[in-house]
């Protein structure tokens, strides 16, 4: 009960005319970074933080927070609308969102994934109030084997996510693991692949680099040469009904995977290192394994946007319980709000939720007004970006060549990068003309630089045995579970190929 | 597009041999002790690549997969003009930011589109060329904070001028 | 017509308008673009939240008529930014700020073509002390303890940190060198991380800096041990350092500010005296006490000098790693 009237004192805070007013428009500038490919919650958190002097600490951290899940529903709109990814975490949202776009139901997409998010963010708060100290000594009992064992599983679900031809799908999925591995070994301390001895490959190859290549340039230029430059503009006119019925279809459609998304995004969030981007790829593996018509996933489901959105909004919040409880940051954004608060005059760490109790709770009672504004704006703008989508072809291909470019920029600030997304950008145009899947690779970039170097620190902890990751007692049971789900798809395969002769005779 | 098919997996198993090569610089073996070497992660994973493209030829040599049957060209006489013209023009685009400012090449780069690919009118293509630059100077400079290149020095005017505007 | 008029106009008034602050300039240089600050680390470490904090100081007094905005570089142990700042096309208006990867970086990297002397040195903002620290519920309270653990494990004592050639571990090379201590260490991608798994308890010390651990510290989950400083921090005064038993041995990890190569004489003139308005402020200065960094104020010609006795006794300490 205690915690109920701290939560009722903390949302009190939150609903104060400047602290409403400073989410509302935090969440509004936070959806329209999150909108642009390249911006994400780091940069609206990071740059924005300065403004904060302007208003009292509690104020500041509530409008940081607003921008933080503004950013996160926005992810979603780029995803679906572009086609381009504005951050890992909204890569599994552009299986199912960009079909969907393409078959004229964008507004149905929107409506699902704010829909999902809202929920997703709203379990996610529930169990953040009520468990958190728990939690995060969970949190805390995952050390490198057990994260090592959970990209294992990752990597599980990528196995469906391929196309139909199986080398080119391990191929994209090795070339994502190694760009990944360019840069620095991080054991070693020692440079590593540094591409034609060109320095600038030290710094590595980041996700943005490589997705906004693929799905901003590459993807573009694939449609314009497929249609001859003549896409059908088949999005329909945006009516206040037709939203109505967009939101019962997401509700009926995509419960399950919503369900799915909101509570396993938030026990992958609350893991360290881990983050949003596993937490969105194991959710959607996860409601095509045991939805009743996979095969409709990747043309279009509604659970398939609807899974990874929940997750990803469910694992942004989770990852928040990490910072809170121990003053560990669960995420670039996160470690920047840390920041933000020994600027305050705040101390991290696990004395702030007793030594701070009015900051932490009023944070968490933002949390939830702060999720509620983000869901209305959100669908408030949905018609915005629908009419966008409703402009001509030769009008929309060049903005969005542009916002690439532009958003590739202001992430990396680095002009050698640029030329990398243009060079990956011409490179996905050939391999996806010739059926190569290319979402494997990107999010394996993602994967990897987590997977080697945790994989790595746990045979150095066990002198080289491979053992480790069996006998720990978390570890193991999830190891042996996603080598499983490796070898399942393999087994039917091989069931499958001796079944055909027999259909045969 | 057959004839494609043979060529990408060829150029990506001298691009894996090239990674294989480059990552043994490092360990690639299994340190007694300590795990693989630095090396060992990207040097076997290429070597999965490097087995993939020969599955992937072999598949062609039997005719297995959709491109290594289809006889249609891989891109036509239409789609390579369309990649000159867009493929080249984002080439010129990105060019153009280190000499003219990231917003003076989003301005040409948009009318150069709109009204020379896209065949709009001189008044729609004009506006929405340089109404886009502006609007990102002051989203991306005023309000977020990132400095975008300005190009060379003839270009300092314009943005001293855009500058004590904003701050 | 009428259009390229129109443009052709603006030109010119932008043109005339530039002229007003270029007058001003004659008398004064100041920055006329946002001050591009390029930070040696990633987001979230504890170079970046110095940096982020120096910024919001300069911010919050109005010290600067265009804004710092931090930029985040931190790949390659630091290289990235290395590369970065020597080839700015701006140099009046990008600074760096450094830890100690900015003398290591460049011994560990030949190749890299950097020589820290062409940078330009702008002001010394601190200096971060190292501790060694272990988990509460290990039972050790004091270096003999820590000492005789660690021998007894006989190699199996697990120390984590933030990569080879990193500042900690050439502490703790230091350290397993003069006490013949054999130790696993465990490379990590930043002290949080380090410092969560010494929470966690998945590794059972660390060498970590003040403001890294403080939280763990004051909740009562992390006991330090032993000082890295030359004298006894003033916010652990029961720690001894490792001077105190007989080694001449202290490390820092430098938060100094940098100007790129080339930068002109009247910039480094103003930003030195911005930076040393943001050091005597209060905000710094509480800084400093509350995260046990300390003070290291010296001009440029001691930072040049702070520099070359730096590179030199790195260039000791990294043979000794690697060797």
């Amino acid at each position: 009960m205690e915690i109920l009237a701290l939560l009722g004192d903390g949302m009190l805070i939150a609903l104060q005319p400047l602290n409403l007013l400073l989410i509302i428009a935090g969440v509004t500038v936070g959806l329209f970074i999150g909108a642009m490919p390249g911006l994400g919650s780091v940069n609206g958190v990071a740059i924005l933080l300065p403004i904060t002097f302007l208003v009292p600490p509690s104020g500041a951290i509530i409008f940081l927070a607003a921008i933080y899940y503004g950013a996160m529903y926005g992810g979603a709109i780029s995803s679906v609308t572009l086609g381009i990814p504005g951050a890992s975490t909204a890569v599994a949202t552009t299986f199912d969102g960009r079909p969907m776009a393409l078959k004229g139901q964008a507004s149905l997409a929107l409506v699902t994934a704010a829909i999902a998010s809202f929920i997703g963010g709203s379990v996610a708060n529930i169990i953040f109030t009520g468990f958190a100290p728990v939690l995060a000594s969970v949190a805390l009992s995952f050390g490198p084997p057990e994260i090592f064992a959970l990209m294992l599983l990752a990597f599980a679900t990528f196995v469906g996510l391929g196309g139909e031809d199986i080398p080119k799908t391990i191929l994209s999925i090795c070339l994502g693991l190694v760009l990944g591995a360019i840069g620095f070994d991080q054991i070693s301390g020692a440079p590593r692949l540094v591409l034609f001895d060109i320095n600038a490959f030290l710094q590595g190859i980041g996700f943005l680099v490589l997705a906004i290549g693929v799905y901003g340039i590459g993807e573009m230029l694939w449609t314009i040469e497929q249609t001859r430059g003549e896409v059908e503009n088949n999005t329909p006119k945006m009516t206040a009904r037709g939203m109505a019925s967009d939101a019962r279809t997401a509700l009926r459609e995509g419960w399950k995977g919503t369900a799915i998304g909101s509570f396993l995004g938030f026990f992958v969030g609350i893991l360290p290192a881990a983050g949003a981007t596993p937490a969105s790829l194991m959710s959607y593996g996860v409601a095509k394994m045991t939805s009743r018509n996979p095969e409709k996933f990747g043309r279009g489901s509604v659970d398939g946007v609807a899974a990874p959105e929940a997750a990803n909004n469910s694992a942004s919040t989770g990852s928040m319980l990490p910072m809170l409880t121990l003053g560990i940051p669960g995420s670039p954004t996160t470690a920047i709000l840390l920041g933000g608060m020994v600027i305050w005059g705040l101390v991290p760490g696990p004395r702030l939720f007793v030594d701070e109790t009015e900051f932490v709770w009023g944070l968490i009672g933002s949390f939830y007004i702060s999720n509620m504004a983000a869901l209305f704006i959100n669908l408030a703008f949905i018609p915005v970006f629908i009419w966008m989508l409703r402009m001509p072809f030769t009008i929309l291909a060049p903005m969005i060549f542009v916002l690439s470019i532009v958003g590739g920029y202001a992430a990396t600030r680095d002009m050698f990068d640029i030329w990398l997304i243009l060079i990956f950008g011409f490179g996905a145009l050939v391999l996806r003309r010739l059926d190569y899947p290319l979402a494997p690779a990107v999010l394996a970039i993602v994967l990897g630089p987590i997977a080697e170097p945790t994989l790595r620190q746990s045979l150095l902890l066990s002198s080289g045995d491979p053992m480790i990751f069996f006998t720990r007692p978390v570890a193991g049971p999830i190891t042996v579970i996603a080598i499983i789900l490796i070898l399942l798809p393999a087994l039917k395969l091989f069931r499958r190929k001796k079944a055909t002769p027999a259909i045969g005779e | 597009m057959r004839y494609g098919e043979i060529l990408t997996a060829g150029v990506l198993a001298l691009f894996s041999i090239y990674l294989m090569v480059k990552s043994a610089e490092l360990p690639i073996g299994f340190i007694r002790g300590q795990g693989p070497g630095g090396g060992a992660w990207p040097f076997w994973l290429s070597g999965i690549m490097l087995i993939c493209c020969a599955m992937i030829a072999l598949n062609w040599w039997r005719q297995t997969s959709p491109p290594s049957r289809s006889d249609e060209p891989f891109l036509d006489g239409h789609g390579w003009r369309t990649m000159v013209f867009v493929g080249g023009g984002l080439i010129g685009f990105i060019a153009l930011i280190e000499i003219i400012s990231m917003y003076g090449a989003v301005a040409v780069f948009l009318f150069y589109y709109l009204w020379f690919l896209g065949r709009h009118s001189l008044a729609l293509s004009l506006t929405l060329s340089l109404a886009t630059p502006l609007l990102f100077f002051f989203f991306f400079e005023g309000m977020m904070r990132i400095t975008m290149p300005t190009g060379m020095s003839f270009t300092d005017p314009v943005f001293d001028f855009l500058y004590d505007i904003i701050y | 017509m009428s259009i390229t008029k129109r443009a052709l106009l603006q030109l010119s008034c932008a043109g005339l308008l530039a002229i007003t602050p270029m007058a001003a300039m004659a008398q004064e240089w100041e920055p006329r673009r946002p001050i591009d600050f390029v930070i040696m680390a990633g987001p979230g470490g504890g170079a970046d939240q110095i940096a982020r904090f120096i910024q919001s100081v300069a911010e919050q007094h109005d010290m600067t008529s265009r804004p710092l905005v931090p930029n985040n570089k931190g790949g390659g142990s630091g290289a990235e930014a290395l590369l970065h700042v020597n080839a700015a096309s701006d140099p009046d208006h990008t600074l760096l700020v450094t830890l100690n990867s900015f003398f290591t970086t460049p011994l560990r990297q030949a190749n890299l073509g950097i020589d820290i002397q062409t940078f330009t040195p702008i002001a010394m903002m601190g200096v971060d002390p190292f501790v060694l620290w272990m988990h509460v519920d290990s039972g050790i309270t004091d270096f003999e303890g820590f000492l005789a653990q660690a021998r007894a494990m006989n190699g199996e004592f697990v120390m984590g940190g933030t990569g080879t050639g990193q500042e900690d571990s050439i502490v703790i090379a230091f350290m397993s060198g003069a006490y013949g201590l054999d130790i696993k260490y465990i490379p990590y991608d930043g002290g949080g991380a380090v410092a969560r798994d010494l929470a966690g308890q998945q590794i059972m010390a660390t060498v970590n800096n003040p403001a890294e651990a403080k939280g763990f510290y004051e909740a009562g989950n992390f006991v330090p041990l032993l000082a890295f400083s030359d004298e006894r921090l003033p916010a652990y005064p029961d720690v001894p350092t490792i001077r105190e038993l007989g080694h001449e041995f202290s490390y820092y990890n430098q938060r100094a500010v940098v100007g790129a190569p080339g930068m002109s004489d009247e910039a480094a003139a103003y930003y030195r005296d911005l930076f040393t308005k943001v050091y005597e402020s209060e905000e710094w200065q509480g800084y400093l006490q509350s995260e046990s960094l300390a003070p290291l104020w010296m001009d440029a010609d001691g930072q040049r000098a702070y520099w070359n006795t730096q590179v030199e006794s790195h260039r000791v300490l990294l043979s000794r790693l690697d060797g």
